[in-house]
């Protein structure tokens, strides 16, 4: 098991440096220079090389790259073009907004797509099979932003039951009713895409279990449906798991959109106020530590997997 | 001895009165299996509708997309002169959405196409190749894996800058890496069997191989997977168009026109949320499409 874990563990950590030379190359990928953002227009040659000194732009790029990197790994994330203050600073409380979102919405999409899926499964090819997979072929392909504007429209504009954006004034009472009013209509519209492909992913998976010799004989043995199902369960329970994972993790890059539509305060819509202003290392920063987390997502799924699949642990 | 003569006289009989069975070609079948199909050819038939009315939009549309009417703004569906009302500026929907569509279709289109040339022939090249140089672009290509796709679309997007060129390259960046490892990884399990063996022994180059038993063996797999991946690219270039990414104003686009139709979301919300009906409905029948197109290519995922 210890092997299995190192060995994990040093797949991840050249995909982490693979990262951190992606992220840090979205400066240098925008035409002309990462400061011109904020350079006055008749910048004397002199105040721009000022400035590119204080930034570090004046150096070679792999001297800029490995300055870079040592800063992020001590925690620095550097300093935002246009506020003036550190990255980590805007980015704390945006993470956590986007957390407690991203949160409600995979509570939502698995308690959704699992029971949608096994209902499925469960009635294969009839009617309420038919109604499902055709909800799932929608959910994937639907625009989940659109999604939410189309919940606005209907239950905050026409209806009037639910607020359009934004997320409730904090106040003393800690976490509430009005906080989740705020919450309902943008954690639907983000967990759309998550609970269609574990619904699609859910049915495929425990169809095929149920088709397996062992599920035959346990019929053969006598066993009750319920006990049975246990055991569908606990066979389908992997693979399932990693898709599962994977579309928690992806749910970080899908809030990006959902959170412009609803105004939530979180990486999401501060990664779009960084593209509007042309704030380089904001932007940077978002993404090196939304990347991190989906990295990160996507290795926890590998190490818990052989836990519960048995199978993958023999290997 | 005798029931046998009797058989074959009858099965000579057979042969003289039908004609000889045709023999399909394997892209024969995989069109008769898809016309015999209702779903993919319904989807399609929409999808050829959309996109003909695209390229023929200036002949189809009933008014200047670009004409605004300060007095007839955001009139509702249904109104006169206007079928699906207008827009925020007073510019006719209908006429908007059918031109809406030849840059949607095409930031749908294009990337796959891009991402597909491209993706294909490094993975199969690394896939044939095998060893160290598959394993220094496969690694390569992990770390795309490492961001979610949107995440990655609109990081490339915001660091290039806005506009359709930007636009395209980044979406067909995004799609490269996994159309790559399909084909690696299909190629991979092609290259050890005993045709593409026989193949070497008999002293074939390995373009040749490539081009002549490689390809064939794979082509239908990528082909259904990027298919497969066209009404993501739909979605996600719309996505982008929505954030301003893409496509600059005034120009038609689908997801140009939610971002700037949001503003008016309580005014006239049925307007406002009418061109993702258009970006549903064509991603949705690409989906179906391209699902209908693996049942009759019997590829296995």
């Amino acid at each position: 098991m210890l092997w299995y874990t190192l060995r994990r563990v040093a797949y991840v950590l050249p995909i982490l440096f693979g990262v951190s030379i992606v992220c840090f190359s979205f400066v240098h990928l925008a035409p002309g220079d990462p400061t011109s953002a904020v350079m006055p227009e008749f910048a004397s040659p002199e105040l721009i090389a000022q400035i590119k000194r204080v930034y570090g732009f004046d150096q070679p790029l792999p001297v800029q790259y490995f300055r870079w990197l040592g800063a992020v790994l001590s925690g620095d994330l550097g300093v935002s073009i246009i506020s003036a203050r550190p990255v980590w600073g805007e980015l704390r409380p945006a993470i956590l907004n986007t957390a407690q979102l991203a949160i409600a919405a995979v509570a939502i999409s698995l308690l959704s797509g699992i029971s949608l899926g096994v209902l499925a499964a469960y009635t294969r090819r009839r009617a309420t099979d038919r109604a499902i997979t055709t909800t799932a072929i929608l959910g994937v392909s639907v625009p989940h932003y659109w999604v939410g504007m189309v919940l606005v429209a209907i239950f905050a504009v026409t209806l009037g039951l639910l607020p359009a954006m934004g997320m409730a004034p904090p106040d003393k009472s800690g976490f509430g009713l009005n906080d989740l009013r705020f919450m309902i209509l943008p954690a639907l519209a983000l967990s759309m895409i998550p609970t269609a492909i574990i619904a699609r992913s859910v049915r495929a998976t425990v169809m095929d279990v149920r088709k397996q010799e062992f599920v035959q004989t346990l019929y053969a043995n006598g066993l009750g449906r319920r006990r049975i199902f246990l055991h569908v369960v606990k066979n389908a329970a992997p693979s399932v798991l990693a898709i599962m994972g994977l579309q928690i993790a992806q749910l970080l890059g899908g809030s990006i959109l959902v959170e412009t539509v609803f105004a939530w305060p979180g990486t999401g819509y501060l990664l779009n106020n960084a593209i509007a202003t042309r704030d380089l290392p904001l932007l940077q920063g978002t993404i090196l530590v939304l990347a991190f987390f989906f990295v990160m997502m996507n290795f926890l799924v590998d190490l818990v997997q052989p836990f519960l699949d048995t199978r993958i642990k023999r290997q | 001895m005798s029931s046998s003569t009797a058989n074959s006289t009858q099965a000579q009989i057979e042969i003289v009165r039908r004609p000889a069975r045709i023999q399909l070609t394997y892209w024969q079948g995989v069109g008769r299996r898809l016309r015999r199909d209702p779903i993919p050819m319904v989807c399609g038939g929409i999808l050829v509708l959309i996109i003909a009315a695209a390229i023929f939009a200036p002949w189809i549309a009933p008014m200047d997309p670009y004409k605004t009417s300060l007095l007839q703004r955001l009139q509702p569906i249904g109104s006169p002169g206007h079928l699906l009302g207008t827009d925020e500026l007073g510019r006719d929907m209908l006429s908007r959405l059918i031109y809406g569509g030849r840059v949607s279709l095409l930031m749908g289109l294009l990337p796959i196409t891009i991402a597909t040339l491209v993706g294909s022939s490094v993975g199969i090249v690394a896939g044939f190749l095998g060893g160290k140089t598959n394993m220094v672009i496969m690694r390569i290509i992990d770390v795309f894996f490492a961001f979610p796709s949107v995440l990655l679309a609109v990081g490339l997007a915001g660091a290039l800058g806005a506009g359709p060129v930007n636009c395209l390259i980044c979406l067909a960046l995004v799609f490269t890496p996994p159309i790559t490892r399909v084909a690696e990884s299909a190629t991979t399990q092609i290259r050890n069997q005993d045709f593409v063996e026989a193949a070497r022994a008999t002293g074939a180059s390995a373009p040749s191989i490539i081009v002549g038993h490689v390809m064939t063996n794979v082509s239908s797999l990528i082909l259904t997977y990027a298919s497969s991946l066209i009404s993501v690219a739909i979605v996600l270039s719309s996505g982008l168009s929505f954030l301003g990414l893409g496509i600059a104003p005034p120009t038609a686009d689908w997801g140009l026109m939610l971002n700037t139709l949001r503003q008016s979301i309580f005014i006239a919300p049925v307007n406002a949320v009418l061109p993702g009906v258009m970006i549903l409905i064509t991603s949705v029948c690409f989906n179906l499409l391209s699902d209908g197109l693996r049942t009759a290519m019997d590829v296995k995922p």
